[in-house]
């Protein structure tokens, strides 16, 4: 895509297959980005705390636990899926598409990245969001998300969160050679028997065009609480349009029509 | 697969709901009245009523005005209103229409000001026909706003949005119109067309959408705004048309005004069950993920898992 793009293309694969649900990747977000805090709360769903992406989680680990059919054992076992979610930097971002101000563009690293000193807090990026990551900050009133660190890949350095999983369930790198290697080790997990291996958002031909951060998964997508066949919003504006133009028209000859007979 | 098979992580809502307060639907109603409202004044031009043309630049002026506060007031930074005029951009349904009402509102605000002031009658002409022009604009950009979005109940929508947004417009504005001056036919009529519109568009609407998708305007809190909307339409339109046919009495101007009105409120409100059921569909994971299962399995992408047993 890069349409502004005098760098590779970069991003994240988030191998769930190697998380262990240490939430290091949340911390050094926050850390690293002076990402406030979102609510001390208790959620009560396995140890997941964080809940959702939003203004003030740019990270966000999913807990998964399922009860599976062991065939070697005589009772059912439990496994657990755990998953680092972040914003995926869409190739057509609705985010960046919706934005009246020009506050939210598309980075020389082909990332998407909101301006704080442009953003007027509009919201409309919130509810054009096919993955619900992005948010607006409470007491602030702008729009906030992951920027991919913006200003360390600036300074040749990989993002905050990549660096500090201590299991290299998240790879940051350059987008084609992280898409290869995740192929691979697809291909590695299936003759290992684990066949519910699968990628999710890996390719061009999706809903939003591909992304820049995509994922190895286990089970359905919606399991770990994404969005099965996201779709940019703005892949449907023109017939949005169309319709406008049809009752605008239409408007304007219902109100010729109301005058017509008083017409002098 | 049915609804009930359907697996979420642990129910919560995929997508973020809207951040807007009650002041955007306010502001669709508050818009699509100062539309509809200039579309009244060119007419009344047209047809030399200058009481009536009176009455609907006013409207649309104060109608305006009002809807300035509202969309300024959500913002999250107000004083930054004005970088919604940083870029001109063309995927923005929210910047196409801020570029719109950049040039609507000064036309709206020459055509009320030259009318009161009696001065300047060309330039209040031609302010109200240029008002006029883009009015139609006006009236729908904000259903393609809403309809670019990922919400289920809006995005579904988006050849629907734009007809029932314009149709509050006219009954909204006809209905403002006529409780002012409640002799003026062509308001009534407007108010009264609009009506119809707006109730058959409401319920193609829901009729567009797959039921998991259109339970949002049925259901909760959009559901009972939306009877109320209805209601209070169908009452405005009943009274509004009674004191039509009561043939220049008071009685017969009161009941007008009373009906026009009703008209506007059905309207107003009308708009804020589009919003709620918006928030609802956002907040529902089952509408997010249910019709996008079925688009995928058209696609023939991973369908249901059944390899649970294979780790």
């Amino acid at each position: 895509m890069a349409e502004s793009g005098t760098e590779r293309r970069v991003g994240f694969f988030t191998d769930t297959t190697l998380c262990i649900g240490c939430k290091a990747c949340e911390v050094a977000c926050k850390e690293w980005n002076d990402v406030p805090a979102d609510g001390f709360d208790f959620l009560g769903m396995s140890y997941d705390n964080t809940g959702e992406l939003s203004a003030d989680s740019w990270r966000h680990v999913a807990f998964i636990e399922q009860v599976v059919p062991d065939a070697s054992a005589s009772e059912p076992g439990l496994r657990w899926l755990m998953s680092s979610d972040v914003c995926k930097h869409c190739t057509h971002a609705a985010c960046l598409d919706v934005c009246p101000t020009g506050a939210i563009f598309r980075t020389e690293f082909d990332t998407v990245v909101v301006q704080a000193d442009v953003c007027n807090g509009c919201g409309y990026c919130v509810s054009a969001c096919p993955f619900g990551v992005i948010g607006q900050r409470e007491g602030d009133g702008r729009a906030w998300k992951c920027t991919m660190c913006y200003d360390r890949l600036h300074g040749g350095l990989e993002p905050a969160c990549a660096k500090a999983c201590p299991t290299a369930s998240i790879q940051f790198g350059p987008l084609d050679e992280l898409r290869i290697r995740a192929r691979d080790r697809v291909e590695e997990l299936h003759e290992r028997g684990v066949s519910s291996a699968r990628l999710y958002l890996d390719g061009d031909n999706d809903g939003i065009g591909g992304a820049g951060a995509f994922f190895l998964l286990l089970d359905e997508p919606e399991v770990y609480g994404l969005p099965p066949d996201p779709v940019v919003p703005t892949r449907d504006l023109a017939s949005a349009w169309r319709a406008a133009a049809a009752s605008g028209v239409a408007l304007v000859a219902g109100v010729a029509l109301a005058f017509a007979r008083d017409r002098r | 697969m049915g609804a009930d098979e359907l697996r979420t992580y642990y129910d919560r809502p995929v997508l973020k709901a809207p951040t807007w307060r009650f002041w955007i639907p306010s502001y669709f109603f508050l818009g699509g009245t100062a539309a509809g409202s200039s579309l009244l004044a060119a007419g009344a031009d047209a047809i030399g009523d200058a009481r009536l043309r009176r009455a609907a630049r006013v409207t649309a002026l104060a109608a305006l005005g009002g809807g300035a506060v509202a969309l300024v007031a959500d913002l999250g930074r107000p004083e930054r209103f004005h970088h919604m005029l940083r870029v001109f951009r063309p995927s923005s349904p929210m910047n196409m229409g801020s570029w719109v009402l950049a040039a609507y509102g000064p036309a709206v605000g020459v055509a009320a000001l030259a009318d009161v002031s009696g001065r300047a009658p060309l330039l209040g002409k031609v302010a109200t026909w240029s008002a006029a022009a883009l009015a139609p604009a006006v009236a729908t950009y904000t259903g393609v706003l809403v309809a670019d979005t990922a919400i289920p109940a809006w995005h579904g929508a988006r050849t629907v949005l734009p007809g029932l947004f314009a149709a509050g417009a006219a009954a909204s504005s006809g209905g403002v119109v006529a409780a002012i001056v409640p002799d003026a036919a062509p308001a009534r009529r407007v108010a009264l067309g609009g009506v119809a519109a707006e109730l058959a568009l409401s319920s193609a609407l829901v009729k567009s959408l797959p039921d998991d998708v259109g339970a949002a305007y049925l259901e909760g809190r959009a559901g009972r705004l939306r009877r109320a909307a209805t209601g209070l339409s169908l009452a405005g339109a009943g009274t509004c048309a009674a004191g039509a046919s009561m043939r220049a009495g008071r009685a017969g101007r009161l009941l007008t005004r009373f009906g026009g009105v009703a008209i506007a409120l059905g309207a107003a409100v009308e708009r804020f069950a589009v919003v709620e059921a918006g928030r609802a569909s956002a907040n529902d994971p089952r509408a997010t993920i249910g019709p996008q299962r079925r688009t995928a399995a058209a696609k023939g992408i991973d369908g249901p898992d059944e390899g649970l047993a294979a780790q």
